[in-house]
């Protein structure tokens, strides 16, 4: 495939994703709002950002004033996932690839690219990333801006309604996996389980909000990952 | 610190977590429980940021409560990111007429 090509392909396959994400970064910017931010500031935020759970945790810090430290552990819990997906991402890039397209191709790194870069044939065409992203990530970060300066003027009913839609893509991230991975729904029932009971004690319920998904997620992960090892594969 | 240092923090932040793997690690990762405990870490996140958040996201509970379950059935039966949201949407959109 020629490069215009790949550019071309890559361009087409982020529309779809661009238009999905615009709608759920419509409600990331109603909370962005919440925490301070102006139009112009979630929109950068989100172009350099593009993490959906990981933006949800940072605004909260920024919305709790936490520290330097509470938001650098909180984007490292929250996005973790991105280190699997870069991690397995290493496998469909060439040997020769060099230093700067890596970071580059890295920093591209979304649930949905990743999705449709690690299903690319053969080694993967940067190009083909990159090009996705040039054409998703403006519209996630669009989407954040509109949030933000629209939010406040929506009916409350209409703001109710948006709000549920970054949970309804949380779901759609674990739910399939659930389906596929018995330990995998157990321990998600398991987090809902203790991260309802965990907002009733009020010990617990005192501390940031931030900082009790991040003990609960390394608690919960690492008791189910003594539970039940994920099988190595050889 | 400033909300612009809070948010250069964040970009970094998640940008090195994407970035760092590709330089770093060229094989395996071989031990058992770090790989499993990074296997489960996204989904254990996301339940523990979705519940019981979402239910106190919306203005009556009860909505809530009902998108969360009609989005579970909707992923459950394989549609996608958008479709979910958008049903978990209109959900509480109706819902919230009555409640």
């Amino acid at each position: 495939m020629s490069k215009k090509n790949v550019i071309l392909r890559g361009m087409r396959d982020g529309l779809p994703i661009g238009l999905g994400y615009f709608a759920v970064s419509f409600s990331l910017g109603i909370i962005a709002k919440q925490a301070g931010l102006t139009a112009p500031l979630g929109f950068l935020a989100s172009l350099l950002t593009r993490a959906s759970a990981g933006e949800y945790g940072g605004y909260s810090v920024i919305l709790a004033h936490g520290s330097w430290f509470e938001m650098v552990v909180m984007c490292l819990v929250t996005n973790l996932r991105y280190l699997l997906m870069s991690t397995a991402l290493t496998q469909k890039f060439h040997p020769s690839m060099n230093m700067l397209k890596r970071i580059v191709t890295g920093c591209c790194v979304t649930d949905e690219i990743f999705g449709i870069s690690i299903a690319y044939d053969g080694y993967l065409d940067p190009e083909y990333t990159w090009a996705a992203t040039g054409v998703a990530a403006p519209m996630w970060a669009l989407g954040t801006a509109l949030g933000i300066i629209a939010g406040s003027v929506f009916p409350a009913r209409l703001v109710s309604a948006l709000s549920v839609a970054l949970y309804g893509m949380f779901i759609a991230i674990i739910v399939p996996p659930s389906k596929k991975d018995r330990a995998v729904m157990v321990s998600v029932l398991a987090a809902f389980a203790i991260s309802y009971v965990s907002t009733l004690i009020p010990a617990f319920a005192a501390i940031s909000s931030g900082t009790r998904i991040i003990i609960l997620t390394i608690v919960i992960s690492a008791a189910v990952a003594v539970i039940r090892p994920v099988e190595v594969k050889e | 610190m400033s909300v612009l240092g809070y948010i250069l923090l964040m970009a970094l932040v998640t940008n090195l977590i994407r970035v760092i793997p590709l330089l770093l690690i060229r094989g395996e990762i071989k031990n058992r429980f770090v790989r499993s405990f990074l296997y489960y870490v996204p989904y254990v996140t996301l339940a523990v940021m979705t519940f019981p958040a979402v239910v106190q996201a919306t203005q009556s509970p009860i909505a809530g409560a009902v998108a969360l379950i009609a989005g579970i059935a909707a992923a459950w039966f394989g549609l996608g990111l958008l479709p979910v949201a958008a049903i978990c949407c209109a959900v509480v959109l109706v819902l919230e007429l009555f409640l």
